[in-house]
């Protein structure tokens, strides 16, 4: 086994026992801590499989935004770490059937996808290439998708605002 | 090329990726956190008219040093209703995510921990490990002040990331690199080639560049001033309203910890400003390497250079800390939101109009 299979696994097992306690522990503010492990396993995957653009990103964007809100709503709202959250079982049988179904799919797509390998080589920067494509190829997209953004910044502030 | 060292030394990748990750720990931040210490209270106590630590070594230049080993020997104190487990991550959090921006930062063109071609991105990416870490350590301590302070610091550090980002934006908009070492690189020569005088390319351009390169410089040094929490910033620790904000509940190593994390995060950013406008470890004048031909001595000159510079804006933190009073929590965001954000937009549009020049 090499360094790289090592650090895969690492980053791996990071990510899917961090992901475990996020649903399983009952405290609301250690579900956001183990979050953070589970983004940063995320980001080491990304950075091993050679995109290092969307491995910052996906630091900058998660645990720089997502989570600091998640922990921010948490700790201004009061006694809410009080709270007891409930976890038991409701809904058995509709919930067996929507887990049996998104596993059959995943399952299903992680068989008869035809993956490509490719042997391994030096990886290089993506930023550039992905600027390129971001605003040539996908110009539109991205405009859209950012006025999409600004369209729920503003709705959340009207919100706010009441 | 220290990389290539270490690994004809060990002869394994992975003893030299451990030493090279290991070089600034040792070489760089804890001598540097000792000197700024002592810098920091000779600075204050000399603005003060007083003399500040001068018993243990010539001028107390051992001061830090007995402090250190105090803070070694203090008692580790966990109250009774802290949260342990988040207790004790906090502090490792805090230095983690301070600790992984040097991994980008240029120290000189022989040594850069890691030249990404991320470089600037990774750095602001990683500070935000630093505001998951406070937050953690004000909630944790289960202590209103901790909370508090906790709650202004994040809130400050995601504010004013905003116009850094900006400005670093219109400086990858001019050199068109994310990479402080090729940014360094570019900046080579002469000081007029930094980007506070323009950049290197010389033309109209660069004469118009230079009132914007000296705003945007302005724009960024401030809110970095804020990232790292000092005065007139330094509300999340504000002595007289919070007692010590988010580290109040830490004693003995844990609190060390938090405060080398301070000082690194000082030089961090001073580094970023240094290698975005002041060309990074390159000397302004000239190498002696050079001249007297000894190709040894060209790194080790950009390593002083480097640190020079950094060590520099480190003491302008200082002396603005001892001369400026503290902004109010609601004038800090004023400050932020309505003139830096908006300063550092308008800024950023005109440097985009000049370089199509």
């Amino acid at each position: 086994m090499s360094i790289y299979d090592l650090t895969f696994y690492l980053f791996a097992a990071i990510t899917v026992i961090s992901a475990f306690f996020v649903v399983t522990t009952r405290n609301i503010v250690y579900s956001a801590y183990y979050l953070l492990f589970t983004f940063f396993g995320v980001a080491g995957i990304y950075v091993l499989l050679g995109a290092d653009f969307i491995a910052v990103v996906q630091l900058v964007v998660y645990v720089g935004g997502i989570l600091i809100l998640l922990l921010f709503g948490v700790m201004l709202t009061n006694k809410i770490t009080n709270v007891q959250i409930k976890t038991g079982t409701v809904k058995l049988v509709p919930a067996v059937v929507g887990v049996a179904l998104l596993a059959g799919v995943l399952g299903a797509s992680l068989l008869n996808t035809n993956w490509k390998t490719i042997s391994s080589e030096v990886p290089f920067s993506t930023t550039h290439s992905l600027g390129l494509l971001l605003m040539q190829q996908y110009a539109v997209v991205f405009e859209l998708l950012g006025i999409l953004l600004l369209i729920a910044l503003i709705g959340a502030a009207s919100m706010a605002r009441k | 090329m220290t990389y290539d060292f270490f690994f004809n030394l060990t002869g394994s990748y992975v003893w030299a990726d451990i030493i090279q990750s290991l070089l600034p720990l040792f070489i760089f931040i804890l001598p540097f956190a000792l000197f700024a210490v002592w810098l920091e209270r000779k600075v204050s106590a000399h603005m003060q008219d007083r003399l500040g630590p001068m018993r243990v070594g010539k001028h107390g230049w051992l001061q830090t040093v007995a402090d250190i080993i105090k803070l070694i020997q203090k008692e580790d104190i966990v109250a009774e209703n802290n949260d342990k487990p988040l207790f004790n991550l906090a502090p490792v959090l805090v230095f983690v995510g301070t600790y992984a921006a040097f991994a980008a930062i240029p120290f000189s063109s022989a040594y850069i921990g890691s030249n990404i071609d991320l470089g600037v991105f990774f750095i602001v990416a990683v500070s935000s490990f630093v505001v998951a870490g406070i937050l953690m350590a004000g909630w944790s301590s289960n202590n209103k002040y901790s909370l508090l302070g906790a709650m202004r610091s994040a809130a400050q550090i995601i504010s004013y990331e905003i116009p850094t980002v900006l400005v670093i934006i219109t400086i990858v908009m001019i050199t068109g690199t994310l990479n402080l070492g090729t940014l360094s690189e570019m900046q080579t020569g002469h000081f007029w080639n930094w980007m506070i005088f323009g950049g290197p390319t010389f033309g109209l351009t660069k004469i118009l560049l230079i009132p914007f390169m000296i705003l945007a410089f302005g724009i960024i040094y401030t809110s970095t001033l804020a990232e790292v929490n000092r005065t007139p910033f330094d509300i999340p620790e504000a002595e007289s309203e919070l007692v010590s904000g988010y580290h109040t509940e830490y004693s003995g190593m844990k609190f060390a910890m938090f405060f080398l994390a301070e000082y690194a995060n000082m030089f961090a950013v001073s580094a970023i400003v240094a290698a975005l406008f002041f060309g990074g470890y390159q000397s302004p004048v000239g190498y002696l390497g050079n001249l007297f031909n000894i190709p040894w001595l060209v790194p080790v000159e950009q390593l002083f250079w480097f640190t020079a510079k950094g060590l520099f804006f480190v003491f302008v933190q200082m002396w603005l800390r001892w001369t400026l009073p503290r902004l109010r929590v609601d004038q800090l965001m004023q400050v932020c939101w309505k003139y830096l954000i908006p300063l550092a937009f308008v800024n950023l549009i005109v440097v985009g109009l000049l370089t199509l020049l």
